[in-house]
């Protein structure tokens, strides 16, 4: 029960919720390819810095999402970690300069280069981040399906995504029931069991489960036929919502940003890194 | 005057699949306004007329069509699903599967959505139709906040919206308790007055149709139409019940008392049935005479003591329940959906555990026992087969919960066979469970929890969605399980069920008992039939008008009922 609600869309009213969702997954895209583009690191905690605004002003709850924020630090430090034990040598080779920190052998020598290099990468993921988390946190799902055929989406695509929206707790709920049945037959999928005896034991569920699923699937289908599903070449959406003055302003503004990126990038540094060394 | 809108002309239709055609030579004409009622068993091929209409046959499901079928004069087969849904409106039986959308609005906007229709045109047009089936106020609900009835309000205005001229309804009050769904029947009816449709009702819960007026019913059989007529004079005939059709209760008690049913006694609505007095006192003779009860008065197996559960730790589900199972009992739990009746039952199981209270079993507190030890002692059947099926053998499936206990291989063949034969599955024990029938299916996962030889069975809704052929074989199989001492609980909302075969019951209502003891007693009482979304029976009025106390004329009815039922075996 719990689980089904880490994920769900509250409509806290902000003007963030307010944006239609084509212009929260257009300014979505739009910023993450900008911070996808550069790796000038004045630029990146520029981005950071928005990023983090927009994420207040959306009211987003961190403290529900603290564990997947935990899990992502975990994965970018050992990211950072492997970085360096892969390859400690590259900041030199894109800095061309060496200010060593300290020297471990000839191979492991940590150098401020090293450090300025993977500072930047972690920037790079700390700004897409909360983009990504915030972009699911806030759009309406059943406004979702509409926003991808909003960008040219086939819309038999978006529709996928909007049953699995739908029918994914109905799923889950099946998968319990049956999960629950089998163990008072005496399976076991707990962890006090061999792995062995867990695949096996979790290959009974599926059964059952692919079973009741495939039943639903038919009544979905007919459902969705009986209602002339799939007669158009396209399709209007009850949850799309037209775009207003807002919506223009924010999108011009991502655009602006997105083109300042370019602009930096490849007019003013000419690099992709910045290079404070020199 | 009379248009017909619906013609079948010497129709037949042969699933490639199959070799027999499922419909044989049907003519049928419908007109317009007109509300029909078509019942018949599982497998009778009613359903397979339905979906000549709504166009899933035989655009979806292939086959061979001769004869004619046209809809307002035209061939189904030249058309497209897509043309016919534009005339035939249909509401399928399962209300929460067939809901597409993530909230009400946009599963009502659904068929406008794939017509292209602009926004500014939609939204209004989605409230009026919103407004018609009384969920205007849901727009914004997802399906998981909505009752069994107000998802099928959605589906009815979902088909609504596109103005058609046929509704077609497949089996509507099979997923709704019988309260929600007597509110059902009143709601299609008032949207045919008010919109002057063409119904066709697909249903084999005859009497609760009946609750407000059709215009005929046609019976269905092995693919033939045996019967098309007047509501009076098919219920004055016998051919319903020869047929595998329930009666009204009503109807089939003044038959037990061997009064003849002329169509002008008007026995298709128990507010217009004229009975003689000569009548009258065969109905209470014949109800005297069937007073006597036996009550089981054994010892208690199964006790639960101030049960208390909640999912959240905000609302409270289970909220001080005491109630004991004795053994040898038939025993029900009853209460609308959501009253917490499920969760008792998984709290006796262990698949959830209670916050507070103790669940004895034969005076043996069980809090330590693991679900695999409990399932041992209580078993429970899902009440979706497909849910408890994971091997793809009879024997196997049956064999199951013995080989993850690590019996031995001979002991495991013998109870294995023993239990199969008890559940007439002795002869297919080497089929694959893929060749059963629903109902064959439903009596395999019986005996994969029967071979565990527990103390008490938990069937959960055994008899949804069947018939009353295979509903009266999964019962009678049940009570047979029971006289031979297997103790058994319930939960259901069948009234039929509990009144004709349970010993005792209990009500739950809010997550408290509001009433427990016999169920013949539940279903005459006006506040007990409310709070639990039941319904009072027939025979509460048909007691009334022989003259005697609803509660014994039940009880007689169900106690004629049984001896005809042992005098049969």
């Amino acid at each position: 029960m719990k689980k089904t609600k880490l994920f769900s869309y509250v409509d806290k009213g902000t003007i963030i919720h307010k944006l239609s969702g084509l212009t929260k997954l257009i300014c979505f895209l739009l910023l993450s390819f900008a911070s996808m583009f550069t790796y000038d690191v004045r630029v990146l905690l520029i981005l950071l810095a928005i990023s983090l605004i927009i994420s207040y002003i959306a009211k987003f709850p961190f403290r529900r999402y603290k564990i997947v924020f935990i899990y992502f630090l975990v994965f970018i430090l050992f990211n950072f970690f492997l970085n360096f034990l892969l390859a400690p040598g590259y900041g030199e080779e894109l800095f061309g300069t060496r200010h060593v920190i300290f020297v471990i052998n000839d191979y492991f020598t940590l150098t401020w280069e090293q450090m300025f290099y993977q500072f930047a990468k972690l920037i790079k993921y700390l700004c897409i981040m909360p983009l990504g988390l915030m972009f699911f946190f806030t759009i309406d799902p059943s406004e979702f399906a509409s926003s991808l055929n909003g960008i040219k989406v086939p819309y038999k695509a978006c529709t996928v995504f909007a049953l699995a929206l739908r029918y994914f707790p109905d799923i889950q709920r099946d998968f319990t029931n049956i999960n629950l049945a089998q163990q008072a037959r005496g399976i076991d999928t707990s962890k006090k069991a061999s792995l062995k005896q867990r695949i096996v034991s979790i290959s009974k569920i599926l059964l059952p489960l692919v079973f009741s699923t495939l039943d639903r699937v038919e009544l979905i289908s007919n459902a969705m036929e009986l209602r002339g599903y799939g007669k158009a070449k396209s399709r209007t959406w009850y949850s799309y919502r037209h775009l207003v003055k807002r919506d223009h302003i924010a999108i011009a503004v991502c655009i602006l940003i997105f083109v300042t990126v370019l602009f930096m990038r490849y007019f003013v540094v000419k690099d992709l890194f910045w290079n404070p060394f020199i | 005057m009379k248009e017909p809108i619906i013609e079948f002309k010497d129709f037949s239709f042969r699933y490639y699949a199959q070799k027999k055609p499922t419909l044989k030579h049907i003519d049928l004409t419908i007109n317009k306004g007109e509300k029909v009622l078509i019942v018949g068993l599982s497998g009778s091929g009613k359903s397979t007329l339905g979906n000549c209409l709504n166009g899933l046959i035989p655009f979806r499901y292939e086959g061979e069509i001769t004869g004619s079928c046209k809809i307002k004069g035209r061939e189904t087969k030249d058309l497209s699903i897509a043309e016919l849904s534009k005339t035939v409106g249909t509401v399928l039986q399962d209300s929460d599967g067939q809901f597409v959308g993530l909230n009400v609005g946009e599963d009502i906007a659904f068929a406008l959505e794939n017509d292209n229709v602009p926004l500014e045109k939609m939204r209004p047009k989605v409230k009026e139709i919103a407004k018609m089936v009384d969920m205007e106020d849901y727009l914004k609900s997802s399906p998981m906040e909505l009752s069994g009835g107000q998802k099928q309000r959605v589906a009815l205005a979902g088909v609504l919206i596109d103005e058609v001229e046929i509704l077609l309804f497949d089996e509507p009050l099979a997923n709704l308790d019988p309260a929600t769904g007597k509110t059902a029947i009143a709601l299609i009816d008032d949207l045919q007055k008010k919109i002057d449709s063409t119904v066709i009702i697909i249903e084999h819960r005859l009497e609760d149709v009946l609750y407000r007026h059709v215009d005929r019913i046609i019976l269905v059989s092995d693919g033939e139409i045996i019967l098309d007529g007047d509501p009076d004079e098919v219920l004055a005939s016998d051919v319903l019940r020869d047929h595998g059709i329930r009666e009204p209760l009503y109807v089939s008690a003044a038959k037990f008392a061997g009064v003849k049913i002329t169509p002008d006694m008007h026995p298709s609505s128990i507010d217009e049935f004229s009975l003689k007095d000569e009548d009258r006192a065969k109905i209470l003779a014949w109800a005297k005479s069937h007073m006597e009860t036996k009550v089981k008065d054994e010892d208690i197996l199964l006790e639960g003591r101030d049960l208390r559960f909640s999912y959240d730790g905000i609302k409270t589900i289970i909220d001080g329940i005491s109630f004991d199972v004795k053994k040898g009992e038939m025993f029900a739990i009853i209460g609308k959906n959501g009253a917490g009746k499920s969760t008792l039952s998984k709290l006796l199981v262990g698949f959830e555990r209670e916050d507070s209270g103790t669940i004895y079993l034969e005076n043996r507190d069980i809090k330590d026992d693991t679900i695999y030890e409990r399932g041992k002692e209580i078993g429970i059947v899902l009440q979706n087969p497909n849910q408890m099926i994971c091997n793809t053998m009879i024997y196997d499936e049956v064999a199951y919960g013995l080989k993850n206990g690590g019996v031995k291989e001979e002991e495991i063949k013998e109870r294995v066979e023993e239990t199969l034969k008890i559940c007439g599955l002795y002869e297919m024990r080497n089929w694959p469970i893929s060749a059963l029938s629903y109902g064959q299916k439903k009596r395999v996962t019986i005996a994969s929890i029967l071979v565990m030889r527990p103390k008490i069975i938990i069937l959960d809704e055994p008899t949804a969605g069947q018939d009353y052929r295979h509903y009266t074989e999964i019962m009678e199989f049940l009570e047979r399980l029971n006289d031979a001492g297997q103790t058994i609980i319930m939960i259901t909302h069948d009234m039929h069920l509990m009144l004709e075969y349970c010993d005792r019951c209990i009500t739950i209502v809010d997550g408290k008992i509001y009433y427990e003891g016999l169920p013949s007693k539940a279903l005459v009482d006006e506040k007990i039939t409310e709070k639990a979304n039941l319904k009072m029976t027939s025979l509460y009025d048909l007691a009334k008008i022989v003259g005697m106390s609803p509660d014994d004329f039940t009880q007689s009815y169900i106690n004629a009922e049984r001896s005809m039922r042992h005098e049969k075996d």
